[in-house]
């Protein structure tokens, strides 16, 4: 019997071998935030208060319409792997896979009707053109 | 052991008595303001696909938006990004091995607080003035 640990299986990944770039992903994704964030502020705050059509032709344009889609995708792929870390701290079993699966299918459906509408403001703009 | 008091003995502090240290206090808070955003970027999206789908749809939203209940949503995850991005920040710096011992944390602790409030009345202050 071997009482010592083989080095390899400690080393890098960690026994979970998915852990490391869990918390990689967190790092890139925070640092692109830190930037994104108070671009995202001045662009919905110059958008508050516009008509509806004056809104479509905002969003229409490329710096809106862009660093939106960045800050919800970035976004809402931090928030569903930090919900992942308060899940795993908070909940077991079967209220725990079902708390995952809520988390990854909400982020996903905010990020579709994000870009859905983006696109729709986007494409609008040049077929109005 | 038959006469052992099981009812009347200390217990070990409980999260709900145990005085948080301030570290504690604006780590919790970091995880409480990010889970709260949802609040803010649902209330934007629901928004902009208002505005895609029906004049009628973009009314709706957009009275949401403007009115009271609005201001207080947009308002509070305004503080909650600057909150949350500062403490991302901060939790950078942890992870690269800076200002973990106590006095440091209760520092950016507390300047942490201070710094989001500024941001945050700034920001409405930029806001409302231009």
């Amino acid at each position: 019997m071997r009482y010592l640990t083989p080095r390899k299986t400690a080393e890098g990944l960690g026994s979970a071998h998915e852990g490391t770039q869990h918390h990689w992903a967190m790092t890139v994704s925070a640092v692109a935030l830190a930037v994104l964030t108070p671009l995202f502020m001045i662009v919905v705050a110059r958008a508050i208060g516009l008509s509806q059509d004056q809104l479509l032709a905002y969003f229409g344009r490329p710096f809106p319409a862009v660093i939106t889609a960045l800050f919800v995708v970035v976004g809402m792929i931090h928030f569903i792997k930090g919900t992942r870390i308060m899940i795993d701290d908070y909940f077991r079993g079967g209220a725990r896979k079902a708390a995952i699966i809520i988390s990854i299918i909400f982020g996903w459906a905010v990020i579709a009707a994000a870009v859905y509408a983006l696109a729709r403001m986007g494409l609008g703009a040049i077929v109005v053109v | 052991m038959a006469d052992v008091n099981r009812g009347n003995r200390p217990l070990s502090p409980h999260l709900q008595v145990y005085r948080l240290p301030l570290a504690a206090i604006t780590s919790i808070m970091t995880r409480i303001t990010g889970h709260a955003l949802v609040a803010g970027i649902v209330l934007i999206v629901w928004w902009l696909v208002a505005a895609v789908t029906s004049p009628g749809a973009f009314a709706c939203a957009d009275w949401v938006v403007r009115s009271w209940l609005g201001f207080i949503i947009l308002t509070g995850s305004m503080w909650a990004l600057w909150y949350h991005l500062l403490a991302g920040l901060r939790h950078l710096f942890y992870d690269a091995g800076y200002g973990l011992e106590i006095e440091q944390a209760k520092k950016s602790s507390q300047a942490l607080i201070a710094g989001s409030v500024v941001l945050a009345v700034l920001t409405l202050i930029v806001f409302f003035a231009f």
